[in-house]
């Protein structure tokens, strides 16, 4: 019985501290044309990942995306075929999990190791320890899509947004945001569609 | 008379079943991929709209203010800010105030997540369906600076409109649902 009060109060509290943490937070983060910086975070498999890593890379798929969420679930077989298919173009994906596993454990770095593994991801999935990769970007929710193209300045962000227009049926897909814009940015061609707007899971910080 | 008959359904559903015992808390976190997966959309008790059946009820020109909130079962800072908007609700309802909660779970959550969450938490907002996977060519028409993130609201009346793109304490909500109804 006292256990039952205590309990109680304590999920009071628990609830509480939730209403106190929903905040108001807009970030500000690169837009078309911005020189993205670069990163060195874990991977599941233990070893660093950095951009520069990557001699022979003409871009990136950077994917903000986490274990949790439906439509990052709904997406990562999706992410994988953008994997394989513009891996060997020089554009690999890069998938960072931005999410605190404090406030979401299911995105902890041991559940990641297990996703990737159950997923058979040909990507790096890294870790946003401390959260100090994605404000930069100034992704908002999962999954948060940033083409990078490589060039003498450093790493120019092509494109920010969803990876095509129907979350819930891939053969349904009309537009294939993403794979437009890769293949626009190979080719030298302008990417008509440069942003994407999409619901998705806010980051939890 | 149309836009209360699927409140009226979800009354007669949530009295007409006992409380199913179930926690808030296992509504939060647990969705599993087997729950994404594409399944029949499922009969459920509230009314599924496109964006442009949704359209109107965000433009009803009568006298009374609308409260919008765009949310989803599986969306934590969503369920959390709930009870203050249902508060709210109630307190203002006899202010012309309306309150619709516009659901964004996927059609595989329907029936198993999103019914008995509702019936759990006796929501009296009107759960309306929004099912339109175009979310690139409604969202901007929502909103030109949402991104898309849940939470979210609307405010309206015939004179007056407001967007925003986060969630709201029950203070907060308060504060702003006074600029409309003065």
């Amino acid at each position: 019985m006292g256990i039952g009060k205590v309990m109680g109060a304590f999920v009071l509290i628990l609830s509480l501290t939730a209403f106190t943490s929903i905040e108001n937070n807009t970030i500000k983060g690169y837009g078309i044309g911005a020189i993205a910086d670069d990163f060195s975070l874990k991977n599941t498999d233990g070893k660093m990942v950095s951009l520069a890593d990557y001699d022979n890379a003409k871009g990136f798929l950077v994917i903000f995306t986490c274990n949790t969420c439906p439509y990052a679930i709904a997406y990562e077989d999706r992410i994988i075929a953008l994997d394989e298919k513009y891996k060997t173009q020089g554009v690999p994906v890069i998938a960072i999990n931005p999410n605190n596993p404090s406030i979401k454990p299911g995105d902890s770095f041991d559940a990641m190791k297990i996703r990737a593994k159950e997923k058979g991801f040909t990507f790096p999935y890294l870790f946003d320890e401390g959260q100090k990769v994605y404000p930069k970007y100034g992704a908002t929710k999962t999954p948060h899509v940033y083409l990078l193209q490589r060039t003498d300045k450093g790493n120019i962000v092509r494109y920010i947004g969803a990876i095509d227009d129907n979350y819930q049926d891939a053969s349904q897909v009309e537009d294939k945001y993403v794979e437009n814009a890769v293949d626009a940015m190979l080719a030298g061609k302008e990417i008509e569609l440069t942003l994407t707007k999409a619901i998705g899971c806010s980051i939890k910080v | 008379m149309k836009r209360l008959l699927p409140l009226i359904i979800v009354m007669i559903s949530i009295y007409s079943c006992g409380p199913s015992g179930k926690k808030a808390e296992e509504f939060n976190e647990k969705v599993t991929p087997a729950e994404v997966a594409v399944s029949s959309k499922s009969e459920v008790p509230f009314t599924i709209y496109d964006y442009e059946g949704l359209k109107p009820l965000l433009h009803q020109q009568d006298d009374k203010t609308y409260i919008v909130n765009f949310w989803a079962t599986w969306c934590k800072p969503c369920i959390e800010e709930l009870p203050a908007f249902e508060k709210t609700f109630a307190e203002q309802k006899s202010n012309n105030v309306e309150m619709i909660l516009v659901s964004l779970d996927m059609p595989s959550m329907w029936k198993k997540r999103l019914v008995p969450f509702v019936k759990e938490k006796k929501l009296k907002g009107q759960v309306v369906i929004l099912d339109d996977p175009k979310m690139n060519d409604w969202i901007p028409q929502i909103d030109n600076d949402w991104e898309g993130g849940i939470p979210a609201t609307l405010i309206y009346n015939k004179g007056k409109r407001a967007f925003y793109p986060h969630g709201f304490t029950y203070d907060e909500l308060n504060k702003e649902l006074l600029k409309f109804i003065k």
